[in-house]
């Protein structure tokens, strides 16, 4: 009897990698997902801060994938190893801060690491050559099946009839002939595959689903290395501060991020014990964080950008709270800012 | 029969689902883990997680800016 053969598949929640893992389970492989959070991930978590974006579901999109193909999914946290491929990625940047081609020779090579551990046979990705301008050219894939470590154990079901044979075709553990030669940017073949298995929620990130890939959330993340004497360094909480509010640096020993809504404040409320805090006392408005070190007259100009996105922004004067992280209050009268007077350099 | 807590607040998804993964391989078949969460996401996330990975779900609860999900863990 032929042993049952078992793939796990790299499940980032979008089409490709769904229609991959349905591919071979199709042809009898046991097929089990991984999918790994660096930290960066779109979804979730803005979701999850912002008020606003209430009516949108909440779900993951890995964990629906799993669900709707009846397969198990293994989430891996990989935020502390993540920080080398971001900080030294041997391949470079993308148009961002994305390392997207390090990024993906790291996700295979955790991949591989697993399969052993677990005693799998191969692995599978959704990608797809010429489909992403970095990391999916046919000249990128042995790269990454090379320097991942897991050669020809990596297949990609999507496009494996545009390159050599892997070993699971070769022995016969898949039919090559069932598996697909997907080329380029069009994502017609895929959209049809989907209407063929009925998959119609799927999500369909714009720019991928990382927030590396973002022109804005990369400039507040080089600005925050450049403010902490060029050291490409980060943890968590500066991964997800970046995520919200407004951010603005009016000199390089502090900046002031400012909630956009309820559920940015109700989130940034969890940081009062690491970041003074400020608020308007005389009229509604905003919760503000002042990272860095400022001085007295910083928190005084941060005071007026606080009391500017607040509902007395057209008062002469209104009161402001600053709030020291060990809690100690005081609050000071400070004209606010007018729209104009709040230099478009200062926003990052 | 074994009853656990993870505080999983401030953790935004899908770190609650990664913590409650990790939680529940320590455990039994049977054992039963509350987990308390702040990320309305949970309450779709974790009982997903569990639907796949043949644990089952005893009780949601959604207070006040919290949520608290019961399971039960599944046979290996």
């Amino acid at each position: 009897m032929n042993k049952q053969r078992k793939a796990v598949a790299l499940i980032s929640g979008g089409l490709d990698s769904m229609l991959a893992a349905k591919t071979i389970m199709e042809q009898g492989v046991h097929v089990e997902g991984i999918n790994f959070f660096t930290g960066f991930c779109v979804e979730g978590h803005t979701h999850a801060i912002r008020a606003n974006d209430k009516a949108k579901p909440k779900r993951n999109n890995s964990l629906w994938v799993a669900e709707q193909l009846g397969m198990k999914l293994h989430i891996v946290d990989v935020i502390e190893e993540y920080k080398d491929v971001l900080i030294n990625p041997k391949h470079g940047y993308g148009a961002h801060m994305n390392p997207c081609l390090d990024c993906k020779i790291f996700m295979v090579n955790k991949a591989k690491q697993w399969l052993v551990e677990n005693d799998f046979d191969f692995i599978i990705t959704g990608e797809v050559i010429g489909q992403r301008p970095m990391s999916q050219r046919k000249a990128t894939m042995p790269i990454i099946s090379k320097e991942s470590g897991a050669d020809d154990l990596l297949l990609r079901p999507l496009c494996a009839k545009n390159l050599p044979a892997t070993l699971p075709e070769r022995e016969g553990w898949v039919d090559r002939e069932k598996l697909h030669d997907f080329s380029g940017r069009s994502r017609k073949p895929q959209m049809a595959m989907a209407e063929q298995y009925g998959f119609d929620e799927y999500a369909q990130p714009a720019g991928g689903c990382c927030f590396l890939t973002d022109a804005s959330y990369s400039a507040k993340l080089v600005d925050l290395w450049k403010t902490r004497n060029g050291e490409k360094q980060y943890d968590l909480d500066d991964v997800m501060l970046l995520k919200v509010g407004r951010h603005i640096r009016p000199g390089q020993n502090f900046k002031v991020i400012v909630a956009r809504e309820e559920g940015e404040g109700r989130f940034m409320q969890g940081y009062k014990k690491e970041f003074i805090t400020m608020y308007c006392s005389s009229h509604s408005g905003p919760l503000v964080l002042v990272d860095g070190s400022p001085s007295a007259e910083d928190l005084f100009l941060a005071a007026r950008i606080t009391a500017r996105y607040g509902q007395g922004r057209n008062a002469e004067q209104v009161d402001v709270s600053i709030v020291d992280k060990d809690g100690s209050e005081r609050v000071i009268q400070v004209k606010p800012f007018a729209a104009d007077e709040i230099p478009q350099e200062w926003f990052i | 029969m074994n009853r656990e807590t993870l505080n999983a607040r401030r953790l935004l998804c899908p770190l609650p689902v990664i913590r409650t993964q990790d939680k529940v391989k320590q455990l039994k078949a049977g054992d039963q883990l509350e987990v308390i969460c702040t990320d309305p996401g949970v309450m779709q996330d974790i009982p997903a997680w569990c639907r796949i990975n043949g644990h089952k779900v005893l009780e949601t609860i959604s207070g006040d800016h919290e949520y608290i999900i019961i399971l039960e863990v599944g046979a290996a």
